[in-house]
């Protein structure tokens, strides 16, 4: 991780810091034991839920979040390194009563059932979606110097490291490749 | 075959004409998923609670023995620490049969992970820290957590879940399988499997005035809140329990489990909130598992693949704490006919956690030792497996002697056969070869019990001519929440949008658990009553009125018949010659489940079981070190479960089945029959690709390195 910690003001003995970073496009300060996590300051300190705790260990993808543009798995990463970054979580990634396409085709595809894996796989969605139109290889990639095209095959690799025990995979990747067609339609 | 039934999500084949009572077996979205995809929808740790504090579960670090001595000076002194809770200060619990709940009550430790003590702090990082820093002492004693088939422990349990007879036979098996021409004798193992729902454990305690407020990840909150009336010996009514949303269950929340307790003994103790989530590394083991199983198979047929004698004798594990008896060969009982049949069960106990439901707990295993030695049979007597499948069908139970209300396993063969295209199967091991991919095919056929159970619910007619209906359903994935909604439009003879349902609250009208695959038949019998009993009232008095139904007078009447659900399951396999890498090419299951109330959710259940059959076919393995008598592989990364990558294609269809014998929506049950055969359908595919028979689950490449090298 960079940036961050040389910002961060210590307080509190050297236990806590004062953390200023972005979420979903607001400034948010906040004195943190430098302990505490990305998740777990969006949801014990902002109150925002929709990043979930599945493992704490980076195993499972349910707290995945977009960090400056790029998806992290937000138990892995401690709140004090993101001073002076931004976040979006799954609350960010549409307008207050609105959804995005990919939030849309989730619900059209049934692209999940208990709904507690569906906030990272929203997010390593938007974040691979990106990956692709830089055109980052994945491992299923044949050709590394063609525009990556996204197959079913590529979709399920890059979308591998959200596990869903309900197992929606078939849906969570028909519901990215509409999301991917739409996007492509829309440039045209 | 209804393949309008069967059709995409999100269609425009959607709910809602004007009262058309035609909202059931309509495609919809599930209704709460705007929420579940804007990150909005509540899960059991995510209310805004005014000074909430959280709670950590240590666990003990022995297998069996006695705690001689806790140390919490150093955990009081860490920052933020409010207390540490253990047997020697802990409120008390009414010692009863909630004897795995009874906890920090006793110094005795009963299994590796039991948990011992929770530390309350005013933060997640001191609540663990603090936990890090108890110190507990133990006089430990000698263990014994390896299930064997000679363990000196084996014994026959009175009965097995939820109280079938432990043994059974009819007719002389002995004999009538040594006098077969066709004969397979096997044996089956499977590991420990870990339901692991994405979402752990978790409870938010609170206390007032005597009262609990109980914010809990549970398939059911009426159960949790009798358990909890019990444990903390108070009225029922003083007691509220909530789920809205639940991040899965599979089973292992089917029970009120150890956070809810820990967190509501805390939240007194300390006099404030409290919220309490298992780690992930807690899930495995003391919430419960599938049983490691062995499992004997004999069958024996005609030269014409006609069974004549079979026999399955399963073994299993249960703590000392508490008799869990996994039915595994009940499945047998009544899957297949034949003169001769015998099954046992018998069981050790353990110095381990004691097992719980995993997914269609008892059936899932069971099919999969039954449903590979049918395939072998099939091998033996040169018949194709579905073929035999076929000519092994009754109409009438074997176990019961009645007839099946419905039993369209034939239709689910033969309607999956088509879809897949078995026809063109060449029988013949390692017959296909793609480079470097030998590839398989295989089949299996399911069962599962269809089952209901008393219920109650409320409608209310509103004045602005909405509907409310009340009951206590919980939604922990499986789109109860819309299928009731469905239903009660239906019942109620109005369009769905003026129906409101509440559910996942203990203050709402008392219903059983999500589990069982009995969920929706159970709630939408007593929704249906419910509406039925308001219309009545609304001809004689319109206006505000309510009608209330419970149906354990119903349901108790109803008359003793074998109901089950059906299903076949086909799956094509590639395996790699050299590292014996299994993929999935294809699965494809059909099954008959009665009515389908919404295309849209029962698809993802039935694909979401059959991947689990995958998972548990080709993943999962608890993998447990004998010197700690503990799994070692005790998270996602060590402990695999099917990812996305892993699935190419699963498709799921239904047959059109009424069947007026079973409740008034007419529904099976859809949670379970997904995964009950898959695993032997994947097992009997492997073989078909390389001709080895893996006989103990999971199907690791080890199993199958040097394929190549076979003839």
């Amino acid at each position: 991780m960079q940036g961050g910690p040389e910002n961060a003001t210590t307080t509190d003995a050297g236990h806590a810091s004062r953390v200023v970073f972005e979420v979903n496009g607001t400034s948010q300060t906040l004195t943190l034991d430098n302990r505490t996590t990305v998740l777990d300051a969006l949801r014990e300190h902002l109150g925002l839920i929709g990043a979930k705790k599945g493992c704490d260990h980076g195993q499972c993808g349910s707290c995945t979040v977009l960090l400056d543009g790029r998806r992290v798995k937000s138990c892995l990463v401690f709140a004090v390194t993101v001073d002076g970054r931004s976040v979006v979580t799954v609350e960010g990634l549409a307008e207050p009563g609105e959804l995005s396409p990919l939030q849309a085709a989730f619900i059209a595809h049934d692209a999940f059932q208990c709904g507690y894996c569906t906030p990272g796989q929203l997010c390593s969605a938007r974040g691979m979606l990106d990956e692709v139109a830089q055109g980052w290889p994945s491992a299923v990639t044949g050709d590394l110097d063609a525009p990556a095209e996204l197959t079913d095959a590529e979709i399920r690799e890059r979308m591998a490291g959200n596990l869903c025990r309900c197992a929606a995979y078939p849906h969570i990747v028909a519901a990215v490749r509409e999301t991917a067609a739409g996007g492509r339609a829309a440039a045209r | 075959m209804s393949d309008d039934a069967a059709g995409r999500a999100g269609s425009d084949d959607t709910v809602g004409r004007a009262g058309s009572g035609d909202a059931v077996g309509r495609a919809h979205p599930r209704l709460e998923g705007p929420e579940k995809v804007t990150g909005t929808a509540r899960y059991a740790v995510e209310y805004p609670v005014d000074g909430v504090t959280y709670g950590w579960a240590v666990p003990s670090a022995v297998v069996r023995g006695r705690i001689t001595r806790v140390d919490t000076a150093a955990a009081l002194a860490s920052p933020g620490v409010l207390a540490v809770l253990h047997h020697g200060n802990a409120p008390r619990l009414a010692p009863g049969p909630e004897r795995e709940l009874w906890l920090l009550q006793e110094p005795a430790v009963h299994y590796r992970g039991q948990y011992v003590a929770v530390v309350v702090a005013t933060s997640l990082e001191a609540a663990r820290e603090g936990a890090r820093l108890v110190r507990i002492d133990y006089d430990a004693g000698p263990h014994s957590t390896v299930l064997t088939d000679d363990h000196p422990g084996l014994y026959k349990p009175d009965h097995v879940n939820p109280s079938y007879p432990a043994d059974t036979a009819e007719g002389d098996f002995d004999a009538g399988y040594a006098a077969a021409p066709v004969r397979v004798d096997t044996t089956y193992r499977t590991p420990a499997y870990h339901n692991n729902p994405m979402e752990p454990h978790a409870t938010t305690a609170h206390w007032h005035d005597g009262r609990l407020l109980v914010h809990d990840s549970t398939q059911g909150t009426s159960s949790v809140r009798a358990t909890l009336a019990e444990l903390f010996e108070l009225p029922p009514e003083s007691i509220r329990v909530v789920a809205e949303h639940v991040g899965g269950g599979f089973g292992s929340k089917g029970y009120a489990k150890a956070p809810v307790v820990l967190a509501a003994l805390a939240a007194r103790h300390v006099d404030r909130p409290v919220r309490l989530a298992l780690t992930r590394q807690q899930l495995f083991g003391p919430i419960g598992y599938r049983t490691p199983t062995i499992q004997r198979v004999r069958l024996a047929a005609d030269t014409d693949g006609r069974l004549t004698a079979i026999c399955h004798d399963a073994i299993s594990q249960t703590s000392t704490i508490r008799e869990f008896a996994e039915q595994t060969a009940v499945y047998t009982r009544s899957m297949y006919a034949a003169p001769h049949r015998r099954t046992t069960h018998r069981l050790v106990r353990l110095d381990v956690p004691t097992p719980f439901w995993m997914r269609a707990p008892g059936e899932c295993p069971g099919a999969y030792a039954l449903e590979s030695a049918v395939d072998e049979l099939a091998i033996a007597a040169g018949i194709d497996p579905v073929e035999l499948r076929v000519r092994n069908d009754t109409a009438v139970d074997p176990d019961q002697g009645r007839p099946f209300t419905s039993r369209n396993l034939v239709g689910c063969l033969r309607e999956g056969a088509r879809r897949f295209g078995w026809a063109d199967r060449n029988p013949s091991p390692r017959s296909r070869r793609d480079g470097r991919w030998l590839i398989g095919t295989g089949v299996a056929g399911s069962s599962y019990p269809a089952r209901a159970r008393p219920s109650s619910a409320t409608a209310t007619a509103r004045p602005d001519g909405g509907f409310l209906v009340r009951i206590n359903a919980t939604d922990i994935g499986t789109g109860a929440r819309t299928a009731i909604w469905q239903v009660a439009a239906d019942a109620l003879g109005v369009p769905p949008e003026r129906v409101e349902i509440r559910i996942g609250d203990s203050d709402l009208p008392t219903a059983p658990v999500a589990g069982g695959s009995m969920g929706t038949a159970s709630w939408s019998w007593a929704v249906v009553r419910a509406c039925q009993s308001l219309r009545e009232k609304l001809r004689d008095s319109p206006g505000e009125v309510t009608a209330e139904a419970d149906t354990t007078d119903e349901v108790g009447n109803q008359p003793a018949r074998p109901r089950y659900a059906y299903g076949a399951q086909f799956v094509e396999v590639r395996v790699d010659v050299d590292t014996g890498e299994v993929r999935l090419n294809r699965m494809l299951g059909v099954f008959a489940a009665g009515r389908v109330v919404n295309p849209t959710t029962a698809r993802s259940q039935l694909i979401g079981g059959m991947t689990m059959g995958l998972s548990m076919a080709l993943h999962e393995e608890g993998l447990l070190d004998e010197r700690y008598g503990d799994w070692v592989n005790h998270d996602l990364a060590t402990y695999h479960i099917t990812g996305c990558a892993d699935v190419e294609s699963v498709e799921a269809y239904w047959l059109d089945e009424q069947d007026d014998e079973l409740n008034p929506a007419g529904v099976k049950g859809l949670g379970e029959i997904g995964i009950v055969g898959t695993a032997a359908a994947v097992a009997n595919a492997v073989h078909h690709a390389t001709g080895v028979r893996v006989r103990d689950l999971p199907i690791r490449l080890d199993k199958l390195i040097g394929v190549s090298s076979l003839a």
